[in-house]
């Protein structure tokens, strides 16, 4: 308090403090920020902002690779909207990111308020339960998924022992899709440490002041775990709907090359493969990417405007 | 520590071990679902080709060794050894590359006050939302011009370019989070930036350098659409193309040993993950909370 006249002193004192005082100093501050960072200004220039714009222009244009790119305008992208193919991939990847990011974030946090008591074992129940996250995007994985999946394998074998009858996972265009979601779903790990640390940052005081006003663990979890944890939440949901929407790998590996018995797991960026690599048709391919940037731009602005509804950020707090 | 206990301290305790038992036994049922195949997996490699589909046990009734030494013959005439050879050179180049240019953007957003630096943190952290694909045509034609396909430079590129945002931001976060009298007081001494980030950043960074060299490790080990696009000559192919080309030629018929090469590709990574696992969640657990 005492400190308040000196107060307008302090900013101009702070200033000259550095070493290098003055507009040189500032100016070699600048050279050796850039000079740091070139690696990235270059990486950023050459292979994001460059590669954007020319993605662009490709979106314009038929191009083929061998023939320059010949200006088309919209026509990629009318074209792109009456195919059935790009309409049965859109179908597909919504179903996909509808269906796995829930479940996946509900397991996720499920196993995370298990471990988050204080128990025997805790580290080592943690590290078994992330580790399907770094194998999962293998293709080994994939490959035993597909053992795992195929018809009359074990999963459709267990299953039959319990009177259920499905008609095979891999083979069967109606469930193939399931056992990708089953993929996702089974790489909870992430969502779940992450979780798992923003329940550790919620205030002891606040269950034991609930408790004593009676608050079942239903209602402490309603009312205080679930606020408190909500900017975590938002996280995770922003950055797995994200992730959903670019899934590849799976869908190539367990299915099949060519994305699933009659295009039942024919995600969006396994059509965008197929027209880019496989078909050289890279001005439809970049119509695609770009399709996909801007649905994705799209549930990025969706969940941050969202979050003003039911994202707490105790900002007093910090 | 008590002599007496009154029966409502006794039930108290049999209520605490009570709960403690139903947690135990609902976290094993829980891991027991998550680690069924990985288990599985472990235990196929061992049964005959013809069971690892129809067979519905978790474990060989009589454990074979021929889907391992089957191995031995490699995929089409390519030995095992050079996919994993391959691999190895990949990862490892990703790793040297993050290291390095991650962690002086890093020190650049974190210590340096240049103009525009929020400006671009922005713009880098904007990148990590972007879909990887808009950028994936434009660099192939780019690196196809460049006569650079079939080599490892288009999977490395980046990796020395500090495109990975992820890495950059995790160092961030932790360059922030380290004392700033540190710095202050090396600046005073007369270090300039170079030394101040060699000498004294980048030893206590070493948690978040050695969070993403692992991270950078499995992420290009497990890597599959980098190389199904990049790589053509099988002799140049990964693990993950290695497996592909394997299902391709021997199909359903050598069942055995696909399982048993798909076991082998995981060891590495697995093994890294038993290592590192305490840098690898503590990482990832940060990345979500800032």
């Amino acid at each position: 308090m005492t400190l308040v006249k000196e107060a307008p002193v302090r900013p101009a004192k702070k200033r000259s403090a550095a070493p290098v005082a003055g507009r040189r100093g500032r100016r070699r501050e600048n050279l050796a920020g850039y000079l740091f960072m070139s690696p990235w200004i270059a990486g950023f220039l050459l292979l994001t902002a460059g590669p954007m714009i020319a993605s662009l222009y490709y979106a314009f244009t038929r191009y083929n690779l061998f023939t320059p790119p010949e200006w088309v305008g919209f026509d990629n992208f009318t074209t792109m909207f009456q195919d059935p193919r790009w309409q049965k991939s859109v179908e597909v990847t919504l179903k996909y990111v509808v269906v796995a990011t829930p479940l996946k974030l509900l397991l996720a946090l499920g196993v995370a308020l298990l471990l988050a008591q204080k128990r025997r074992g805790q580290g080592l129940y943690r590290a078994a339960f992330y580790m399907p996250s770094l194998i999962g995007a293998s293709v080994s994985v994939g490959f035993v998924w597909r053992a795992l999946f195929s018809d009359d394998a074990i999963v459709d074998r267990t299953q039959k022992i319990f009177g259920v009858d499905v008609g095979g996972w891999i083979g069967n265009p109606d469930y193939v899709l399931y056992s990708l979601v089953a993929l996702s779903i089974w790489q909870f790990g992430a969502p779940m440490v992450i979780f798992l640390a923003g329940l550790k940052q919620v205030p002891q005081e606040l269950y034991e002041a609930a408790e004593m006003d009676g608050a079942g663990p239903l209602r402490r979890f309603w009312n205080i775990t679930l606020p408190m944890i909500s900017p975590v939440l938002f996280f995770n949901v922003l950055l797995e709907s994200i992730h959903a929407f670019q899934v590849f790998g799976s869908a190539y590996v367990v299915s099949d090359t060519r994305c699933g018995p009659a295009d039942a797991t024919l995600v969006y960026t396994c059509y965008l493969y197929q027209k880019g690599f496989k078909e050289a048709q890279m001005g439809f391919a970049s119509a695609m990417a770009w399709s996909l940037v801007v649905a994705v731009a799209l549930v990025t602005a969706v969940l941050f405007w969202s979050q003003k509804k039911w994202v707490h950020y105790e900002e007093a707090a910090k | 520590m008590t002599t007496v206990s009154t029966p409502a301290m006794r039930t108290a305790n049999e209520r605490r071990r009570a709960g403690s038992i139903a947690w135990h036994v609902g976290a094993l049922a829980v891991l027991a679902v998550v680690l069924y195949p990985v288990i599985w997996v472990l235990g196929a490699s061992f049964k005959p080709s013809k069971d690892i589909i129809a067979s519905i046990d978790l474990l060989p009734s009589k454990p074979v060794w021929a889907n391992f030494s089957g191995l031995a013959d490699g995929i089409s005439g390519i030995s095992i050894g050079s996919f994993f050879l391959n691999s190895l050179t990949y990862a490892g180049l990703a790793v040297a590359g993050v290291v390095i240019s991650s962690s002086l953007t890093a020190y650049a957003f974190a210590k340096i006050r240049f103009a525009g630096r929020n400006l671009l943190f922005t713009l880098m952290i904007g990148t990590l939302l972007l879909p990887y694909h808009v950028l994936l045509i434009p660099q192939y034609v780019m690196f196809r011009k460049l006569e650079l396909v079939d080599t490892l430079v288009p999977l490395v590129a980046g990796k020395f370019l500090a495109t990975e945002a992820f890495f950059v931001f995790l160092m961030v976060q932790f360059m922030r989070g380290l004392p700033r009298e540190l710095d202050e007081a090396a600046k005073l001494d007369g270090c300039g930036h170079l030394r101040t980030y060699w000498s004294i950043v980048l030893p206590l960074c070493r948690p978040a350098l050695i969070t993403s060299a692992i991270f950078t490790f499995i992420n290009a080990w497990n890597d599959f659409m980098g190389p199904l696009i990049y790589l053509n000559t099988p002799e140049k192919y990964t693990v993950s193309l290695g497996l592909m080309m394997f299902r391709d030629q021997e199909g359903i018929s050598n069942y055995g040993s696909m399982i048993a090469m798909s076991l082998v590709a995981l060891v590495p990574v697995i093994a890294f993950f038993m290592a590192f696992q305490r840098y690898l969640i503590d990482g990832m657990a940060t990345s979500g909370l800032k």
